[in-house]
């Protein structure tokens, strides 16, 4: 790489530059995080090709110079509530490492030994079942590569620009894969009947977070998961059993799975009956909002960061679609006058993460940066205008509307509206 | 944990171990006698397909059934209709001071208190244009969607209380308090009188003010592909 060539800044290094900077916003989150301390603790040597390096560690941790970490929010909530939002503009490739995966809890993350771990299978079945984890693991299992999206990711975008960054806007998306059994099987395996026509999940942790899934979608692609990115699940995504409900709302891919009961209706659960509607202008709430549509954001250059001068830069982002492929990106430096196709990374899979990039050069002058992206089934991400147009501003979930970030003369990128 | 490590195990086996198997799983394909095989090629060959109940039988055979008692401590999900509620009862007045002592440090005396979740209030300000709003800048404008004001079904506030209530002691309240919380918050919200009793048969009677304010998923509902949507 040519040294002289403009370099864009780390991002965590912006971060600490908004925050001395006076944003009220990202300080607040920010307050009181302080980066772990460095297991690494030997200095950098001025040339590592003069000094033997240091030992080979049992479980692998990332270089003590990366300082990418979720964060939680909202801050006025307790710990054991809310999101702790991955930071998309750190993030390279389409897989989320899983000490970064989002996590949305609404009473902490349970402690589960795995040997006492049950499933239970029952309800509308010929043969009610109780399965180990080891049983579970014993049948054929197999991997995927899907993201998933939190139903209330970029909630705080209907009515202001008010998160700061992509971490805040979009990091309750991540993308990883996924291993376990085929939830089908299991059903089969108990004799689910023939009139049922839903399943309820439910979780083992505090709050149990039931959700009823229509059995046609049980049937077809939702795996019952223990493995994440090539290891167990971690804790804050399920350990040790998790539904992943491909392409549809996070909330519904029940962690810490226990039970699953094969019903003929819906159960109507606090997740399912006041949460996760969307109230519509006319008083009525949609129900039952289970796909994520299609979307895309630009991860960099993003909110908070900065550029450091004029001159080359990658434009990166991600697109997604619970309704299967990423056909189509574009890119936009004028608020949305003109777009470019962004390069798509493959090989595109049906329900994950794509990595779009497109080459940019800067010429100093203010820019509104956007992506747009359109799906298999020829659905174009919409702007925030259409989409309050038809929804109003107080639906909370999905939105999935276009994202614009302001590159401002200095460098410093916002959220905007236009 | 380890990966894996069973012994092998018979087609009924796991905790059970050598239980006597309520039915008889069929064994894996690799183990069926060729005469069994034989058998299922010849019915193919006549056309003729296994007997239906042949086909319901597991194909793996692993785990083993649930105890009685393993799925009456989980089954806790109450669905509108109540199947499954409890015997017990109680009233407003009776949640009144359990309520008090439980649950007003986080949601207020009167559930007025928008700390963690609003309860009470907000009736007729679904269509209001501006509605009450707890602005949060990571949440967003968040309308109140309350009990009163948003609530479907009873029988949804009975089944969390009871499994997930208390926040810092969920699952703590006896049947008989969880009826009692349940009828005092439906009474702050005006849906039931003060001595209504509440119980398995009359909580899944209760009509909720936005019982009928559901309608179903409309997306994609806008672009091109709007109404498109296959039901």
């Amino acid at each position: 790489m040519n040294p002289s060539a403009p370099q864009p800044e780390r991002p965590s290094s912006s971060r600490r530059r908004f925050i001395k900077h006076g944003i009220a916003l990202g300080a607040a989150l920010a307050a009181g995080r302080a980066a772990p301390a460095p297991a690494q603790s030997r200095p950098a040597p001025d040339d590592p090709s003069k000094v033997v390096g240091g030992p080979m560690l049992p479980y692998g941790e990332r270089s003590r110079f990366e300082e990418a970490l979720r964060e939680k929010g909202p801050p006025s909530m307790p710990d054991e509530w809310g999101g702790n939002f991955t930071p998309l503009g750190e993030m390279l490739g389409t897989i989320t490492p899983s000490a970064l995966h989002f996590e949305v809890c609404r009473g902490g993350v349970p402690t589960i030994d795995p040997k006492k771990h049950r499933l239970l299978i029952h309800g509308m079945v010929d043969r009610p079942l109780i399965l180990t984890i080891d049983e579970i693991r014993r049948l054929p299992s197999t991997s995927r590569i899907l993201f998933l999206e939190c139903a209330g990711n970029t909630r705080s975008g209907w009515q202001a620009p008010m998160a700061p960054s992509v971490q805040f806007t979009h990091g309750l998306t991540s993308c990883t894969e996924w291993t376990g059994v085929a939830l089908s099987l299991l059903l089969r395996e108990a004799g689910a009947g023939k009139s049922a026509s839903w399943i309820v999940a439910e979780g083992a942790d505090a709050t149990g977070n039931e959700r009823s899934i229509p059995m046609a979608k049980a049937m077809d692609d939702v795996l019952v998961a223990y493995g994440q990115n090539g290891e167990a699940l971690r804790p804050g995504n399920g350990y040790p059993l998790r539904l992943i409900v491909p392409g549809w709302e996070g909330n519904i891919n029940t962690k810490w799975l226990r039970r699953i009961k094969v019903v003929d209706s819906p159960y109507m659960t606090r997740m399912e009956s006041p949460d996760h509607t969307s109230l519509m202008p006319d008083g009525k709430a949609r129900q039952f909002l289970f796909v994520m549509e299609a979307k895309s954001v630009i991860t960099f250059p993003s909110g908070a960061q900065r550029l450091p001068g004029l001159g080359f830069y990658e434009i990166k982002g991600l697109a997604w679609s619970g309704r299967g492929l990423v056909r189509r990106v574009e890119v936009s430096a004028d608020g949305g006058k003109t777009w470019r196709d962004a390069k798509l990374q493959a090989p595109l899979l049906r329900f994950a993460h794509a990595r779009f990039r497109l080459d940019w050069r800067w010429d100093g002058r203010e820019a509104v940066l956007q992506s747009r992206c359109t799906d298999e089934t020829g659905y174009v991400q919409p702007t925030l205008a259409e989409l309050v147009k038809v929804r109003g501003v107080n639906s909370i979930y999905h939105n999935n509307a276009i994202q614009s970030w302001k590159v401002a003369a200095d460098g410093i990128v916002h959220n905007v509206h236009v | 944990m380890a990966p894996f490590e069973h012994p092998p195990k018979s087609d009924c086996a796991g905790e059970a171990g050598a239980r006597t198997c309520p039915y008889s799983p069929s064994p894996p394909l690799g183990r069926r006698t060729p005469g069994v095989v034989a058998a299922g090629l010849l019915l193919l060959v006549a056309g003729v397909g296994p007997p239906a109940a042949l086909a319901q039988l597991p194909t793996y055979g692993v785990g083993r059934p649930p105890t009685v008692e393993e799925v009456k401590a989980w089954d806790l999900t109450i669905p509108p209709d109540g199947q499954g509620l409890p015997q017990g009862s109680g009233t407003a007045a009776l949640g009144k001071p359990i309520y008090a002592q439980r649950c007003a440090s986080c949601h207020g005396d009167k559930g007025e208190d928008p700390k963690y979740r609003v309860l009470t209030g907000g009736r007729r300000t679904l269509t209001a244009a501006e509605l009450p709003k707890n602005v949060d800048w990571l949440l967003g404008g968040e309308p109140a969607l309350t009990i009163g004001s948003f609530w479907q079904y009873a029988t949804t506030l009975w089944s969390y209380i009871n499994r997930s209530q208390p926040f810092d002691e969920p699952g703590s309240l006896r049947a008989d308090e969880v009826y009692a919380v349940t009828a005092y918050l439906l009474h702050l919200n005006g849906v039931i009188g003060e001595n209504d009793v509440i119980d398995a048969k009359t909580l899944p009677q209760v009509k909720m003010p936005n019982r009928d304010g559901f309608v179903p998923d409309a997306r994609p509902d806008v672009g091109k592909t709007a109404g498109t949507r296959k039901r």
